[in-house]
């Protein structure tokens, strides 16, 4: 790992002729229907043999259903599936495997208690002797350039290791196809680059690779060929090679995507409205992550930015801050008042405001109304939803009202329960919420995580305009184009320790992956 | 042809107000599959269990007598469950309940005046909010399972109650039976409207419509919908789990405890080994098939008293175990739950692949 594999990388990374004649898997016709909804319409879709193959669209285009339906976890309604030449019927996941397709998929499948050779052998069909087992995975994970020990337990690796289990755990069954759903969502820049030397060496063995991601910037860079869809629909094939990421993304949204800019209006910096001092906590539980010392200043006018790895003390942190977990009074500060020890509620009151990662089931809660939710954040803030402790429905209705004109929600009807709404609705819903009350401090757990690249840009423009009109804002986010795009201020958090913040324009994505892996740690212990 | 459950986008209105309709209508006809195979006309054992008890007086009295319990301990476990609360052991609170409201007619009989009642209410709600406190304590400070706390606490309390009547509050002039003394009229609760029923009816009813109000209208009754549907969206809301918890318990064991001490002071006047035919776990049945809302508990309870008065009916006049009543009064709760996963998903048939190879589309 580091920086030397970067150019590496590139240099491989060279356009690779795309050649019809070796199709090894070719749909025709895909069609697949959940209800009233078309998910996928005559999905056309050939993969060649040595391939890196990259999947595109937004959230809800289709391409989960179309990969489960190469993976035999759906029963497509209508088409064809051709693999190596035979048509086949792929009736569930081991139908697959056999065929050899194999897939790695966003969410991992792991046992934590578990180490990883027993995790592995749970996925096979066959595993065999343990002892036998552990040689393999050693040998395979070493020639990929995975290493893997196979006597750790899960529980003690952090998400990069976890993914390289899945992906030799993939590789053991010697797969033709490898689907990879938003493989690098999890890893450092510098875990991502290995994967795709691991990537480039299985293509160059001739396993094709079936990509699916959204960050446009790796399709340019590891990929043959990309099919984009829309609505269900092939709306267009491209070499990305010779195409830039604007020009990606506009073929995903089917119209250009409005370049959010926070640089254009220079800050008017205030004073301090949160202030973290040495925050520490204990980890709740064996699998949490404890906070170690923590302290940082957050002005009005300020975007501040805290990137990192997923389960890297992220989620204590927001708790911790929103009162969510109580910690010490004189750890936390909102515009100088102690307030470690005090409920949501009572921070709510001071001006200050919250977005929870988990839109649902955190941030709303998913069998209620829209206006009930907003009920769910504002009955104490004032707003006259709550008289006599009655709820006023007609108040939180039209406030629902007001946030869905402003923050452009989408719905099929007025006022639908939370769990009907697409990701990227209802984080709009759930950010508007927050914002509609212009708070003096907001702090945003992944604002656009799985959102389109319409809403996300929407959501972060509506950050920098609320950081602008004199609020600060407190950012955690583990995507890195997103932080360059509005932070005004970089810190990282690894391990439960948080680097100290630097001007975005002072840092680069090198020095930001070294800090995640492992730079803010022993910044934070000298501190 | 496989069939499959696919989820619905939002809760269906439409089911929510079916499924229970559904639940009876499986249930009888179980039931008469039961009274076919016991050789009994289905149709006769159907009419004397299910509609002959609301055709006579007395029966009907008898059917409003067993469901005012019922409604009162079904409204109290609907806020717990709703909370997702697991209060399995009100018929323990309800026997505790039934022994703190009992303490001023056999303790101190003499004391007889207007307040003789109202204390005696209150300390029944007192007693039952108390017992409902130790496996709601032990949750919130131990993180114990309370659905086995509540229910071991019921054979505590049972026994506790065979103590009690069998040894010191037995009646000194009672030939050594095993039962307390017979309350003063003081303690007795009146019959009201010619008799049809006892106050603790009409008590009842307005408890469950207040509730009702309080559950849909105000920000209490949001909190513990929200804290049963999604305990992490409540703590965003900064509702404390541990206080509702201790509140839903309080509640719910209180309600029990008051039914306790109507069904003494009212019907049984006085205390005896056993004083409630399960009230505690029908309850249960009740507030499920009443979709955990008091108006539909009312209802509800009306149907489950109803299996009381229909088991002694089909015994009496067919020859048929009255443990029928248990057995309809399970299957209606294992149907009302299997018919609720309707209300978020739906049915659908699908013909295999392997039966249609040309492909063609099989969606409904």
């Amino acid at each position: 790992m580091g920086t030397e594999n970067h150019s590496e990388v590139d240099t491989a990374a060279a356009p690779f002729a795309r050649s019809g004649k070796d199709k090894l898997l070719d749909a025709q016709g895909l069609t697949k229907r959940f209800g009233d909804i078309l998910a996928n319409d005559a999905v056309d879709l050939t993969i060649n043999k040595g391939e890196i193959h990259a999947l595109l669209g937004e959230n809800g285009a289709g391409k989960s259903t179309l990969v489960k339906m190469f993976y035999g976890s759906l029963e497509p309604d209508g088409g064809e599936i051709w693999w190596d030449g035979q048509k086949v019927a792929i009736d569930n996941p081991a139908a697959a495997r056999e065929l050899g397709i194999g897939m790695v998929f966003q969410h991992f499948s792991l046992f934590e208690a578990l180490n990883v050779v027993e995790n592995i052998a749970l996925a096979l069909p066959n595993p065999g002797n343990m002892k036998d087992l552990a040689k393999r995975i050693e040998t395979v994970s070493r020639e990929y350039g995975l290493p893997l020990n196979p006597s750790d337990i899960v529980a003690d690796l952090p998400v990069g290791i976890r993914q390289r289990i899945e992906i030799v755990r993939c590789l053991l069954q010697e797969p033709r196809l490898i689907i990879m759903d938003e493989p690098t969502s999890v890893l450092t820049p510098q875990e991502a680059d290995q994967l795709f030397l691991t990537l480039q060496r299985l293509a160059s063995e001739g396993c094709a690779v079936l990509y699916i991601s959204h960050r446009l910037e790796e399709v340019q860079r590891i990929c043959h060929h990309a099919t984009i869809l829309r609505h269900g629909q092939v709306v267009n094939e491209c070499d990305p090679t010779k195409e830039t990421p604007a020009t990606l993304a506009s073929m995903m949204v089917g119209a250009e995507v409005i370049a959010v800019n926070a640089a254009a209006q220079k800050p008017a910096i205030g004073d301090v409205r949160l202030g973290l001092n040495r925050l520490s906590a204990p980890a709740a539980t064996p699998f949490a992550t404890a906070l170690n010392n923590i302290s940082l200043e957050l002005r009005a006018g300020e975007v501040v930015a805290i990137a990192g790895v997923a389960g890297n003390g992220q989620g204590e942190l927001f708790d911790a801050i929103s009162g969510e977990m109580r910690v010490a009074p004189d750890m936390i500060r909102l515009d100088g008042a102690p307030c470690g020890a005090k409920g949501i509620n009572w921070r709510r009151k001071k001006n200050a405001a919250f977005v929870p990662e988990e839109r649902l089931g955190h941030g709303a809660v998913p069998g209620m109304k829209l206006s009930q939710n907003i009920v769910l954040t504002r009955h104490s803030t004032g707003d006259k939803l709550v008289n006599g402790g009655m709820v006023s429905t007609a108040n939180a209705g039209e406030m629902e009202q007001r946030i869905k004109k402003a923050f452009d929600v989408r719905m099929s009807h007025d006022d639908p329960e939370a769990r009907s709404l697409s990701g990227g609705n209802l984080q709009k819903f759930v950010v508007g919420r927050e914002l509609d009350r212009q708070p003096g401090v907001l702090v945003i757990n992944q604002p656009t995580w799985g959102v389109d690249a319409g809403a996300a840009a929407l959501i972060r423009q509506a950050i920098i305009d609320l950081a602008r009109s004199g609020s600060a804002v407190l950012v955690i986010s583990q995507d890195l184009d997103e932080i360059f795009e509005i932070a005004d201020k970089i810190a990282v958090i690894s391990r439960g320790y948080l680097s100290e913040p630097e001007p975005a324009a002072d840092m680069t994505r090198e020095r930001v992956g070294l800090l995640m892996a492992g730079g803010a740690e022993t910044q934070g212990e000298v501190a | 042809m496989r069939i499959e459950l696919v989820k619905r986008k939002e809760h269906s209105e439409l089911m929510s107000l079916m499924s229970p309709l559904i639940a009876v209508g499986l249930t009888a006809l179980s039931a008469a599959i039961i009274f076919a195979i016991s050789g009994v006309n289905p149709a006769l054992g159907l009419y004397k269990f299910f509609i002959e008890p609301l055709t006579e007086q007395w029966s009907l009295e008898a059917t409003i007598e067993k469901a005012t319990p019922l409604i009162l301990i079904g409204c109290g476990l609907a806020v717990c469950y709703l909370s997702n609360n697991w209060n399995i052991g009100a018929e323990g609170q309800f026997v505790v309940g039934a022994m703190f409201g009992s303490i001023l007619p056999v303790v101190f009989p003499s004391f007889e005046n207007s307040l003789t009642l109202p204390l005696m209410l209150i300390s029944g709600v007192i007693g039952g909010a108390l017992w409902a406190m130790i496996p709601a304590l032990l949750k919130t400070r131990f993180n114990t399972n309370e659905i086995l706390t509540s229910l071991m606490l019921v054979y505590v309390a049972g026994l506790l109650l065979d103590y009690l009547v069998r040894g010191p509050w037995r009646d000194p002039d009672g030939f050594n039976f095993p039962e307390s003394r017979i309350f003063s009229d003081a303690a007795t609760l009146p019959d009201v409207f010619g008799g049809m029923m006892s106050l603790a009816t009409p008590i009842t009813i307005i408890i469950a419509l207040v509730l009702a109000l309080v559950l849909a209208k105000t920000i209490k009754g949001f909190e513990i919908r929200v804290m049963g549907e999604s305990p992490r969206a409540g703590s965003f809301a900064g509702f404390s789990a541990k206080r509702l918890t201790i509140f839903s318990f309080a509640l719910a064991g209180g309600l029990a405890g008051l039914a306790g001490t109507m069904v003494v002071s009212g019907s049984l006047n006085q205390l005896l080994p056993s004083i409630s035919p399960g009230y505690g776990f029908t309850a249960i049945i009740v507030a499920f098939l009443g979709r955990l809302n008091p108006i539909g508990i009312i209802i509800a309870g009306f149907v489950l008293a109803l299996s009381y008065i229909g088991g002694e009916g089909v015994q009496s006049g067919l020859g048929v175990s009255n443990k029928i009543a248990s057995v309809i009064q399970g299957l209606l709760l294992f149907y009302v739950l299997a018919c609720d996963t309707l209300i978020l998903y739906r049915i659908r048939m699908v013909s295999r692949r392997a039966a249609n190879p040309a492909g063609e589309v099989s969606h409904v």
